[in-house]
């Protein structure tokens, strides 16, 4: 196991988090109630209780790359346990926002079919699911992985070959826009 | 006048951020001061030395010590100009270090607010005069609110030390929650082994009368002579004729009366005797379940009973005593762990409270000591407890540690392998805290003899399979998910303050803190005391204990008792109302604002109404100088013209264009 530098941690990491999320990360006392409540602890790299522990001690980089991160699914059962009303969901909806600003998402196909669904959904102003299942599937190479839904779903009239773009598409690209700006 | 000023360094706690000698050059410029100085802790000996060599070399017949705050101090110089030879209301204090250096960081401004303080303090001096403290005789006799352990140990050291006790307890018997118990930690010794010949000497000592079934009403009077009026709660069983021989309790048909007692682990009777070792052992109907007091119809207690003593006309009765000091010995309340949606809320029979463990665990219990879950009366074999429920939260608003429930889970852990050797205890901890004598040992001794694992986590989750129970919790430890398929879960609920605390509180002007629990008067050096004079705390009505530490403060607050009521007299406060006879016009507004009944209304000869102050009960809060619209009533030491000298002192007339001259 690595040896974490303590005094090598990363104080602008806590305080980033902190003022981001607008949570003090510094009342957590490491009881684990969020661990103990999270339905997805079972696929995580690191449990919630320790991802609150790293950013305390300034681990920047072993957040990040966390896969944890990206197997979340926002379900806020840490946030409604947690006794020192810590917004944990929010704490991890900040880190993903920053691990992908600092690009090191550790779950590819994750990042991948985000960008496949914003990007569909900057064209026709809603996802366009063909669309967005071919460009998933040929970015991530995975082209297996969902075959087996595509005559199901086509049957049930869930797969349509012609996108429905909807009104005022301009105006969602725009939003796309300004974000880019950064305005 | 003369005045002499002393400015206190407290070492760097002041020097550190106020420059003391500029202070001092200032101050000599004060009108009427003739000599100032500092010195580096003038509390100390040499400190005190310093002001008395100064007042007689220097003639003084006044003193200013600007330090810190007079909480602590101000009885400390009033001493020391008193040794030497000035009446102790010849003095004024400023209080530069709470009211400016710990503050303030800069050093001018600081500097400026102290020589201000200073001329203030200088101005009131200027106009105070030589006031004389007039004595009263004690009551001899202390009351006890609260018959818990904390409270039969204040009584017994009391009524031991010769002063007459009165106990009031609001339950049907004295015990409190350690009459509850099985066993006490650390040494497994039998809870009413130890506790029921305390409680048999509470009944049987001369000098201590009990009110069980009782409340305090109202209190009035000041310290060495209070009045308080008890209400004696209907019992509907004339005590002065009852036994205690139970045959009511047999016959009666009412069965199904919630059992406080058990922890409403099971019913009782209507009327009843709540536990065999019950002081007082007197039978008591519960009016809410009883049918001949809700229907009119059955009355079978008044037939079986050999001596007659049921009465069911019986109305609560008012009682009067005076006495010198009261100690006050509410104890706790258990929180409410309903308020947890992940333990269920209630809706499984096998989730309870520790204190209805104990209950089970006890031989005087529903099950006769046999662990029987609520549910199907099964022996559980996985015993889960859960600590802190209640406790360190502040999402439920109760960050503080309870202090106790860690050594108490350890305790249940050893008994529950004692009655089931094949069962398995976990524990589910945030932090162990087991700093007492012994305690660290009794934890380590729960895990590594009895074998009760301990997981480093919460709970987060439990909810039913089959005729267990699933709990889901973290051991954060092994930074995991864990789960334990449990047949019984006990909540280790935390401290609370007492229900009515509050209210007592009130009666009898004691602060409680925000959680509930009362304010001592000093957190370190006066840990029973309180700030209302001759009222005492002890137990956990002041914040959680445990047993030892609740007996210790038993004593001690027995010992101030003991103290104070040792002395023949006692000095009354002079800094008290004073009436202008000649101004007072008769309106009697002070009477009706006095919060302590200090003032009366008196015919002078010419037949005219005037008020008067009795100087013993005012405690000089100032209440009625502010309501009297004529000035007639006046707090001496702070009368209207020395508070105005000390506004004047700190913004000078001319300043404001309003002269005064």
């Amino acid at each position: 196991m690595k040896i974490l530098d303590l005094s090598a941690g990363d104080r602008d990491f806590l305080a980033e988090v902190e003022s981001r999320s607008g949570q003090n990360l510094k009342t957590c006392y490491q009881c684990g109630n969020c661990t103990a409540g999270c339905p997805y602890t079972f696929a995580y790299d690191i449990p919630v209780s320790q991802v609150m522990r790293l950013i305390q001690a300034g681990q920047r980089e072993m957040v990040l790359n966390s896969k944890s991160l990206w197997l979340c699914a926002s379900c806020q059962s840490c946030t409604t346990r947690c006794p020192n009303e810590i917004d944990v969901a929010k704490v991890m909806d900040v880190c993903r926002h920053m691990a992908r600003e600092s690009g090191c998402v550790s779950e590819r196909t994750t990042k991948l079919f985000t960008d496949a669904f914003l990007q569909s959904v900057e064209t026709h102003g809603r996802a366009y699911e063909l669309g967005l299942m071919a460009r998933y599937t040929l970015k991530s190479g995975r082209f297996f992985d969902n075959i087996a839904l595509g005559p199901t779903a086509l049957l049930h009239n869930k797969l349509s070959f012609k996108p429905h773009p909807i009104q005022g598409k301009e105006q969602v690209a725009r939003i796309f826009e300004r974000f880019r700006k950064g305005e | 006048m003369r005045i002499g000023v002393f400015i206190c360094h407290c070492g760097s706690n002041i020097a550190g951020t106020v420059d003391c000698e500029s202070v001092v050059e200032i101050a000599a410029g004060f009108p009427e001061v003739v000599y100032a100085t500092d010195s580096m802790y003038t509390c100390s000996e040499p400190g005190q030395e310093g002001i008395i060599t100064a007042i007689h070399e220097h003639n003084l017949d006044g003193v200013v010590v600007a330090s810190c705050s007079p909480r602590m101090h101000e009885p400390t110089f009033r001493r020391a100009v008193e040794r030497a030879g000035l009446n102790r209301y010849m003095f004024e204090m400023a209080n530069i270090r709470e009211h400016v250096s710990w503050i303030g960081k800069d050093k001018a401004h600081n500097t400026n607010k102290a020589a201000d303080l200073v001329l203030m303090a200088v101005e009131k001096l200027r106009r105070n005069r030589p006031l004389v403290a007039k004595s009263f005789t004690t009551v001899k006799k202390v009351l006890v609110i609260g018959g818990g352990v904390a409270g039969i140990q204040a009584a017994l050291d009391c009524a031991d030390g010769g002063l007459d006790v009165v106990m009031v307890e609001r339950d049907q018997s004295i015990g409190g929650k350690m009459a509850k118990l099985d066993k006490t930690f650390p040494t497994i010794d039998c809870s009413s082994c130890v506790l029921g010949p305390k409680m048999v000497d509470i009944a049987q000592h001369e000098k201590i009368s009990l009110y069980a079934c009782s409340e305090v009403e109202s209190v009035s009077g000041y310290v060495g002579n209070f009045s308080v009026t008890i209400r004696r709660r209907a019992t509907y069983v004339d005590w002065t004729k009852c036994t205690g021989c139970g045959v009511c309790t047999e016959k009666c048909p009412s069965k199904r009366s919630p059992d406080p007692f058990n922890e409403f682990l099971g019913t009782t009777t209507s009327i009843n005797i709540p536990f065999p070792q019950a002081i007082p052992k007197k039978a008591a109907i519960n009016p809410d379940t009883c049918m001949k007091l809700q229907k009119g119809k059955c009355g079978i207690c008044a037939k079986v009973c050999p001596v007659g003593c049921i009465d069911y006309e019986q109305q609560d009765e008012l009682v009067t005593v005076e006495v010198g000091a009261i100690v006050v010995a509410t104890g706790y309340d258990l929180f409410d762990w309903h308020k947890y949606p992940q333990y269920g809320e209630g809706r499984y029979p096998d989730v309870i409270t520790s204190l209805q463990y104990e209950r089970l665990l006890s031989a005087s219990g529903p099950t006769g000591g046999h662990i029987k879950r609520p549910s199907d009366g099964k022996e559980p074999k996985n015993v889960v407890f859960i600590q802190c429920v209640g406790s360190r939260d502040r999402s439920v608003d109760r960050p503080y540690c309870s202090g106790f429930c860690c050594m108490y889970t350890a305790k249940q852990a050893i008994l529950t392998k004692d009655h089931i050797p094949d069962s398995q205890s976990f524990v589910f901890y945030m932090d162990i805290r087991a700093p007492g004598k012994g305690y660290d040992e009794f934890t380590r001794r729960a895990m590594e003899e009895y074998g009760a694992q301990y997981v480093r986590g919460r709970v987060a989750m439990i909810y039913p399979h089959g005729d267990q129970l699933i709990v889901r919790g973290a051991d954060t430890l092994a930074g995991t998910q864990v789960e334990v398929p449990a047949d019984l879960v006990v909540l280790a609920t935390g401290v609370e303050a007492s229900q009515g605390a509050v209210k007592l509180g009130e009666t009898l002007r004691v602060v409680p803190d925000q959680f509930g629990f009362f304010v001592e008067s000093h957190p370190k050096l006066k840990p029973v005391e309180t700030n209302t004079a001759g009222v005492y705390l002890a137990g956990a009505c002041q914040g959680p204990k445990d047993i030892p530490t609740s007996v210790g403060q038993g004593s001690a607050a027995a010992a101030k008792a003991l103290g104070l009521l040792s002395k023949e007299q006692l000095e009354s406060d002079p800094a008290v109302s004073k009436v202008n006879v000649n101004r007072c016009v008769g309106c009697q507004k002070c009477i009706d604002t006095c919060p302590f009944g200090a003032i009366k209304a008196v015919t002078d000869r010419m037949g005219r109404l005037k008020a008067e102050v009795i100087e013993t009960v005012c405690q000089g809060c100032g209440i009625c100088t502010v309501t009297c619209p004529q000035g007639a009533i006046q707090l001496e030491h702070f009368t209207d013209n020395q508070i105005l000298a000390e506004v004047n002192a700190l913004c000078p007339p001319k300043m404001n264009n309003v002269s005064f001259e």
